[in-house]
């Protein structure tokens, strides 16, 4: 394949000059066989542990079907008519200037308050937008050096930690656990890679927002953290403003590590473009998530706000190993228009006294359907094992739609596992009584629906929560009419 | 008397495909407590909820003039903004969305309304302390959700406490005493005497007389089918106490 050869050429020079590589180069042919996975790997420059890995992956996932879900209803994806792999996207192809920017996108960032010198960054505009935070994230780094944290990308890391991402890669989500975990495997373009060394707290939040080259990481995202014994991190991922995407599948991998009394806290707000009100284009968000309490005391806490996306399809989960670890699950999924969001956590009990919480709060607006799906599996050994779930759903309008799966495993009877669940609407008497205090309709239904969330809200990082509630006000808009 | 505060001609409306209010008329004006009275179903609700501009009932005649203005024509919020207040007979639950937070809001609001600067948060506080001495309510309720979990008179109390900071130009009081013991009516008639005032008017929608036995009213009114069928001074109140409402609605038929 000469055509490969030249895009090798081209990476290959590109490389000499460190990492951060400008190549004007486009992509890898669509298609996917075992020469592209090599390739893929061959551009990066990978060692051959992870090529023999990513191919095993390939194998593995030739032999599988995409899965079929109960409330889903997804076009299929032609994974031979995708290109598995594009250098830094020439900037050629971006708007040139904010004036090139669809209105209506650089209205949501005003409403967002997204900072003037970062809303070109996110609408994909070819300027120098991106030095400003690149500052920002190198002295993030000289802080994170001297306390020994390693946060870069996964592929930096797979350069310069080898030996650390060979022990940890795969160990949470096995390249076999499902379709789009397996496809990840065989085929992830970058990702991030966290490891903080025992006893070390944090110094600040993490966050890909601050990571140099974070935003053209792909629809094969991979992410690994590590948390050494009695180290903490809090990692937020994502961010509140719609970024420009032209990848439709989405199918990223997250694993969290936690050895003893280490914590980890993961924040997601994602806001991927939805879809019109009939529900073309918009991306669909198929991402594994999993974190293990592998030591003593840990505790993994997932919370999430999930606006974006056509379908929505994760269920961040928790393996908990160590004794007496504890696992945690907060979520706010919203479904209008044509959304489908199907989303919910698994909580696996392996060890004793572990504990866990979910707390899920489902808003079906327009023709949304939401979905909650949990599993709470309570094995044999995890004597005195506690698990509460509550999942609540509040409903605006009568054309959308909420479900509510919880399934529970209990094989110890020891165990502990409460569930509560609750269905509402926003009733006309609370929109009545609020516009009665002269509040306007609008301000009425994103206090309600913020009330709603508020027990989530409440986990978020401090500045994030205030996003995620102008972001739910601002998705929400005109759905109660 | 001068000029209205409010006044009511004719006023029809239809509510689930049923004539409910049927030509009624009434004008209350400025410093003055009038008292609603009549038998259930006589359309005493549905006339504080046809003030307050609720959707779902339909005026097929008829006026409302608001201080000068045709209030009909105005939104609910602008109703509210405008100095009309309306206390619930049932006030719903607001999970999660805090009392001091709604008040807030509802304050700023009617200040934004009127060209004033949002108030300061720590004179707001300030004095909603001290009217919540005064409705003796617990420090709690500050940090819990709007009627989240309250009992039936703690419900009424936050009713009149909203009542209090907002200090409206027109309040409606439906039913305000149902569902409180003596003591809790005496807290909350407190409440409503502090506000009355020479700029101010009061509409008790009640059943019983006792509530006016605390906060005296200047003019009763008797409710039926839809139209006032009589009018008095507080003594009339005694009289619906002694022999009922068949008397007078009997009369009317």
């Amino acid at each position: 394949m000469t055509e490969t050869a030249d895009i090798e050429k081209l990476v290959g020079r590109a490389y000499q000059h460190g990492f951060v590589t400008d190549i004007e180069s486009d992509s890898l042919p669509p298609g996917l066989d075992e020469d592209v996975v090599r390739a893929i790997s061959r551009i990066k420059g990978e060692p051959s542990f992870l090529t023999e890995w990513r191919l095993r992956a390939f194998r593995h996932w030739q032999a599988m079907k995409q899965p079929q879900w109960a409330h889903l209803r997804a076009h299929p994806v032609d994974y031979q008519a995708i290109s598995y792999y594009s250098a830094p996207k020439s900037k050629a192809d971006g708007p040139k200037s904010l004036d090139e920017v669809d209105p209506k996108l650089l209205a949501t960032y005003e409403k967002l308050g997204v900072p003037l010198h970062e809303r070109a960054r996110l609408a994909g505009v070819a300027v120098d937008a991106v030095f400003d935070s690149v500052s920002v994230a190198t002295t993030f780094k000289d802080r994170l050096e001297k306390a020994g944290v390693i946060f870069c990308s996964f592929s930096e890391a797979v350069r310069k930690h080898p030996a650390l991402v060979e022990r940890y890669l795969g160990t949470v989500v096995p390249y076999q656990d499902n379709f789009y975990a397996c496809l990840n495997s065989a085929v992830f373009s970058d990702g991030s890679f966290v490891y903080i060394p025992p006893g070390v707290r944090c110094p600040m939040e993490l966050s890909t927002y601050f990571r140099i080259n974070a935003t053209n990481t792909g629809q094969f995202e991979r992410t690994l953290i590590v948390a050494a014994p009695g180290s903490h991190v809090s990692y937020l991922e994502g961010c509140t403003a719609p970024m420009r995407d032209e990848n439709q599948l989405h199918a990223a991998v997250v694993e969290l590590v936690a050895e003893d009394d280490a914590q980890i806290k993961y924040s997601t707000v994602q806001n991927w473009y939805p879809g019109d009100e009939n529900g073309i284009g918009g991306i669909y968000n198929f991402v594994t998530k999993r974190g293990e309490c592998r030591g003593r005391n840990s505790k993994i806490s997932w919370t999430q706000v999930e606006t974006g996306s056509a379908i929505t399809w994760k269920y961040p989960s928790c393996v908990l190993r160590g004794e007496g670890s504890v696992g945690e699950f907060y979520s706010v999924a919203t479904a209008t228009n044509l959304q489908q969001a199907d989303t919910g956590t698994k909580m696996i009990h392996v060890g004793a006294n572990t504990r866990s919480t979910i707390v899920s709060k489902g808003i079906s607006a327009g023709r949304g359907q939401n979905a909650y799906r949990g599993l709470v599996k309570i094995l044999p050994s995890a004597h005195g094992a506690r698990n509460f779930t509550q999942c609540d759903s509040l409903l605006m309008g009568s054309r959308c739609g909420a479900h509510t799966f919880p399934y529970v495993e209990v094989k110890n009877p020891t165990a502990t596992v409460e569930h509560e669940a609750s269905t509402s609407k926003i009733s006309e008497d609370q929109l009545f009584y609020c516009m009665q205090r002269g509040i306007s309709e609008e301000d009425a239904i994103n206090m309600i629906v913020s009330g709603f969330c508020k027990s989530v809200f409440k986990e978020l990082p401090m500045e994030f929560a205030v996003e995620a509630q102008n972001l739910l006000a601002v998705s929400l808009e005109g759905s109660v009419g | 008397m001068s000029a209205p505060i409010l006044s009511i001609r004719d006023l029809r409306a239809r509510v689930g495909g049923r004539d409910v209010l049927d030509g009624l008329s009434l004008d209350v004006g400025a410093g003055e407590v009038h008292a609603i009275m009549g038998p259930n179903g006589s359309g005493k609700s549905t006339l504080a909820y046809v003030l307050a501009g609720r959707p779902g009932y339909e005026i097929t005649a008829g006026s409302v003039t608001y201080r000068g203005e045709d209030l009909l024509k105005l939104e609910p919020e602008e109703r509210a903004r405008a100095g009309l207040f309306l206390g619930f007979q049932y006030p719903v639950e607001i999970p999660g969305v805090n009392n001091v937070y709604l008040l807030k809001a509802a304050l700023n609001a009617a200040r934004k309304h009127q060209g004033l600067p949002e108030v300061d948060a720590f004179e707001f506080l300030a004095v909603v302390r001290e009217k919540m001495k005064l409705m003796q309510m617990d420090e709690a309720f500050l940090s819990r959700g709007v009627n989240e979990g309250f009992s039936g008179g703690e419900k009424k109390r936050n009713e009149i406490l909203q009542m209090l900071v907002l200090e409206p130009t027109l309040a409606l009081l439906d039913e305000t005493d149902s569902g409180l013991d003596i003591d809790a009516l005496k807290v909350v008639s407190r409440g409503v005497n502090t506000l009355r005032a020479p700029q101010r008017a009061i509409v008790l929608v009640t059943h019983y007389q006792r509530l006016l036995e605390h906060i005296v009213p200047d003019r009763v009114h008797v409710l039926a089918r839809g139209r006032i069928v009589r009018s008095g001074d507080r003594d009339l109140a005694l009289e619906l106490e002694r022999r009922g409402y068949d008397w007078i609605t009997g009369a009317a038929a």
